[in-house]
């Protein structure tokens, strides 16, 4: 299962890099929500996917699944999704201020350092 | 500790400036910073006596021990006349300035810090006995020159020169490091005194020549040797008590005062011997030549000043002659290269400071357009007048006397049998003759065309008088001092010279009295000498009184062969080949940046985990696949290929949210209940956000984009994902320390109370972690919230205008 998981987030990670390269604003926003999907999934891999029940006490359950990345991942979730409101929000500003969504027009020049 | 904190004195000094030149302004601020090159002056004086017995004095304190670097002021003879000269020198300067620059009009605070500094770093060049330390204070030299001569930092040509000096004195500052960290390597010391202790081993060693160079090019930058003297005639734009100051009585002569120190070491060499002859002698020849063809004051003695350092040069390099010979006749170089350059000091000094007088009483310095000031300026007149005739080698003036020991050192060379000498040697006194005679005339042309002749005062911008008492005192100094330096040369020999000599020399003499050189004006008329300065005094008179009529032959010389020309054009092509090199791969692209960023990243992760071994797969640690984990897989990889491919925004946000669900699938499968229904609800929030925001946001579109550059793309991402896939699974193989997993497990009933594994770890033992995370969710609030709000700020505004 570890093999597959890798290929995955192997795999999402590609397509994040791909589109956070492109010359759209709305491509590199949609490239980053991808990227941390694949953040959670390699952290939750990384620890190992091994255990046959939740990390809720029971009794008689003795192999749980590793807790310790569930909780680190959970705030990643949480933190992903603030960054990608910000994200958002700036990209509607950039738009209204600029009329373009264009990276390329956006470059920094001279007089803009 | 001890007198070495003086070296510092001027510096802290300095900090007092600002407030005296804000909170007094009705004293001009040099009365009070004329303290401290007097204070100092008599503090160093005491030590003469010392360094007349040849002793010394050491007072250190340490600064990076560890790497063997410390403040050592070292005080023997050498150290002791550049030190007098620094101090001395410097407080006639400063009492000049006071008259010189106008207290209201002039920024006097930036003028003196500048000043103090530079005090600071010479007395700390001069006196420093480690490399590492003087390499620092040199550079500081450099830097407070560069800050003098772009005083005026309004007029171009200051600037321009400023930043030349800066460049080739800095250029040379390096190499200088170069040699010194060579030489620590070969002695394994920084302090010279060691060094020379050790130098016998050096010889033969494989950076004893290069050390050399590297040394020799910070000497030949620093005091204008041919061919980097090209700084010193665009530094005459600092003002003119600077000029007198850095540019002809001290900064310049740090040079000179390197080769001096580092004599010991390296006069074995021959590269030495004929490098620091020859160089020298050149440089006097060109400087010598060129002052006749310069028509400012100050240029003419800019090149004076060039030609006089190469002649203080060549002597040096003669004086290296005596460590291979015991002919008493090689002895006379090292006296007269320290005896010149205590004359030279005092009658160019007195030169420049003529020349500011003039500059600033009639308000020009063109030489074409001076003439018949003697009436007007009688004391000006004077003190010139002794300055140029001692610089043009004539009696009752100490020029004479230096220049004659300088014929006798040259002369001496022919004498010499090693190293070709007896090939080439006579070379040396006909060219030091002959740029004696060109010395001679440019002396002459110097005082004469300015203050003799045809009266042009109706012509000039300012109506001329006498500069008034304050001005003229410093240089009336420094002119008693020249006739009185006639008059008793061996007395200066004993209190000065001969201790210096014995610091160039300390393998020849262990006393100062041993030096054996006793200067006399008069030798017998078989002397060569004589002969030699009667010779030169009458073609030189000749030359100067049909100067008119030959001065056209500098025109042959085209422009664009210059050695200025050849500066200019080197800074243009480093400018704009910097310049295009920096274009080339700073594209203002973000996209560019991430390339560089995420190439690297892959790179480098993926060379370190094959060159560490690191790639290590263990696939028994692996779980069992499950038909859901496949299907989940096959889901989500479909959804991302269709993100990428999505025509419209919706299709994208739709696909995107797929992905979100099937990750919260896995979250199913791998036992996390917490974090599947977390992601269903962010991700379901997140959905509806991007449909809000992407109704305000244009359609999808490429831009443009080349196949090239998503191939490009492709690759870097291929790279990333493929890098990111190999550390996932060498993560997972290999544990170096066991999770703290367990702990959480066993302890959570019984130190938290809780059961939910998970959330116990998120609310109680990192419980501040969480507690940031809010705040992180807060200020995003804040974020999304004020680019909102602001917009609809600046429209209200606008309406307002309207």
């Amino acid at each position: 299962m570890e093999l597959l998981m890798a290929i995955v987030i192997g795999i999402l990670f590609m397509a994040a890099v791909y589109l956070i390269l492109s010359r759209s604003l709305l491509k590199i926003i949609l490239g980053t929500g991808l990227l941390s999907h694949g953040a959670h999934l390699l952290i939750l891999t990384m620890g190992g996917l091994g255990g046959t029940s939740p990390p809720v006490l029971a009794d008689g359950v003795t192999d749980y699944a590793d807790p310790l990345p569930q909780a680190l991942i959970l705030t990643a979730i949480v933190i992903s999704f603030g960054v990608t409101a910000f994200i958002l929000v700036l990209a509607y500003r950039t738009y209204a201020e600029h009329k373009t969504d264009d990276m390329n027009l956006m470059r920094g020049d001279d007089e803009h350092d | 500790m001890g007198f070495v904190l003086l070296i510092f004195l001027p510096i802290v000094a300095a900090l007092f400036i600002p407030l005296l030149f804000k909170y007094l302004k009705g004293i001009h601020t040099g009365w009070f910073v004329l303290f401290v090159p007097i204070a100092l002056f008599i503090y160093y004086a005491g030590f003469i006596t010392t360094t007349m017995d040849g002793g010394h004095k050491v007072s250190e304190l340490q600064w990076i021990p560890s790497l063997g670097i410390s403040f050592v002021s070292y005080i023997d003879g050498l150290s002791l006349l550049f030190t007098l000269l620094i101090t001395g020198i410097g407080a006639l300067v400063v009492l000049y300035s006071i008259f010189y620059l106008d207290k209201d009009r002039e920024k006097l605070n930036n003028f003196y810090i500048y000043l103090l500094i530079f005090m600071s770093a010479m007395l700390g060049v001069v006196q420093s006995d480690n490399v590492i330390s003087l390499y620092l204070f040199w550079e500081l030299t450099s830097i407070s020159s560069f800050l003098l001569i772009g005083y005026w930092n309004t007029r171009d040509r200051s600037r321009f020169g400023a930043l030349k000096s800066m460049m080739i004195t800095v250029f040379g500052g390096l190499m200088m490091l170069g040699g010194f960290v060579l030489l620590g390597i070969m002695g394994d010391s920084f302090s010279i005194r060691e060094l020379i202790a050790n130098s016998s081993s050096f010889i033969g060693h494989e950076f004893f020549t290069l050390a050399l160079i590297l040394v020799l090019l910070g000497a030949f930058t620093k005091s204008a040797q041919f061919p980097f003297y090209i700084w010193l005639p665009d530094a005459m734009e600092a003002p003119t008590p600077v000029s007198a100051y850095l540019h002809s009585a001290t900064m310049v002569k740090a040079g000179l005062y390197l080769v001096a120190r580092f004599t010991p070491i390296f006069a074995v060499s021959e590269v030495w011997i004929w490098l620091v002859t020859g160089i020298g002698l050149l440089t006097l020849f060109w400087g010598s030549l060129f002052a006749v063809k310069q028509t400012d004051l100050k240029a003419i003695l800019a090149f004076s000043t060039v030609s006089q350092l190469g002649l203080i040069m060549s002597l040096l390099g003669a004086s290296a002659v005596a460590y291979h010979s015991d002919d008493a006749i090689f002895k006379f170089a090292a006296f007269a290269a320290i005896f010149h350059l205590i004359n030279h000091a005092t009658f160019k000094g007195s030169l420049f400071m003529i020349a500011g007088i003039i500059d600033h009483e009639t308000g020009t310095r063109d030489i074409r357009k001076l003439g018949g000031l003697m009436s007007i300026m009688p004391v000006s007149f004077t003190v010139a007048f002794i300055g140029s005739m001692s610089m043009a080698g004539l009696p009752p003036f100490n020029g004479f006397l230096s220049k004659e020991m300088f014929f006798q050192s040259m002369l001496a060379l022919r004498n010499f049998e090693l190293f070709n000498f007896a090939t080439w040697g006579i070379l040396f006194p006909v060219i030091a003759w002959v740029a004696s005679v060109f010395t001679f005339i440019y002396s002459f042309y110097f005082v004469f065309k300015t203050f003799t002749g045809r009266n042009k005062v109706d012509k000039l911008p300012k109506k001329p008088h006498e500069a008034p008492v304050g001005m003229l005192v410093a240089p009336v100094i420094l002119a008693t001092l020249v006739v009185g330096i006639f008059f008793i040369p061996n007395l200066v020999g004993k209190w000065l010279v001969k201790p210096a000599v014995m610091a160039i020399q300390p393998g020849l003499y262990s006393h100062p009295s041993e030096v054996d050189v006793h200067v006399a004006a008069w030798h017998d008329f078989a002397s060569p000498e004589l002969w030699m300065t009667i010779a030169l005094v009458g073609l030189g008179v000749v030359l100067y009184l049909t100067m008119t009529k030959w001065r056209k032959l500098y025109d042959i010389q085209p422009h664009y062969l210059s050695l200025n020309v050849l500066y200019d054009s080197m800074m243009m092509l480093s400018e704009n080949g910097m310049n295009r090199l920096s274009r080339f791969y700073m594209t203002g692209l973000i996209r560019t940046y991430l390339m560089y960023m995420f190439a690297f990243i892959a790179s480098i992760t993926t060379a370190t985990l094959f060159l560490k071994n690191a790639f290590i797969v263990d696939m028994d640690s692996f779980t069992a696949v499950s038909v859901y984990g496949i299907m989940t897989a096959i889901i989500l990889v479909a959804a991302v290929v269709m993100v990428i491919l999505a025509k419209t925004r919706l299709a994208a946000i739709i696909a995107l949210g797929a992905v979100g669900y099937s990750v919260s699938l896995f979250f199913v499968i791998f036992k996390a209940p917490d974090l599947a229904l977390t992601q269903l609800v962010i991700e379901t929030v997140s959905v509806a956000l991007f449909l809000l925001a992407f109704q305000r946001l244009p359609a999808l579109k490429t831009h443009g984009e080349t196949k090239r550059n998503r191939l490009g793309n492709a690759i870097i991402a291929a790279a990333v994902g493929i890098t990111v896939t190999l550390v996932a699974l060498s993560a997972h193989s290999q544990k170096m320390i066991p999770s703290i997993s367990q702990y959480y497990k066993d302890t959570v009933a019984t130190e938290a109370g809780g059961g939910n594994i998970v959330n116990v770890i998120l609310v109680d033992y990192r419980g501040f972690d969480t507690l940031f995370e809010i705040a992180v969710l807060a200020v995003a609030g804040i974020g999304v919230l004020a680019m909102i709000r602001l917009q609809l700020a600046r429209k209200e505004a606008k309406d307002e205008n309207k």
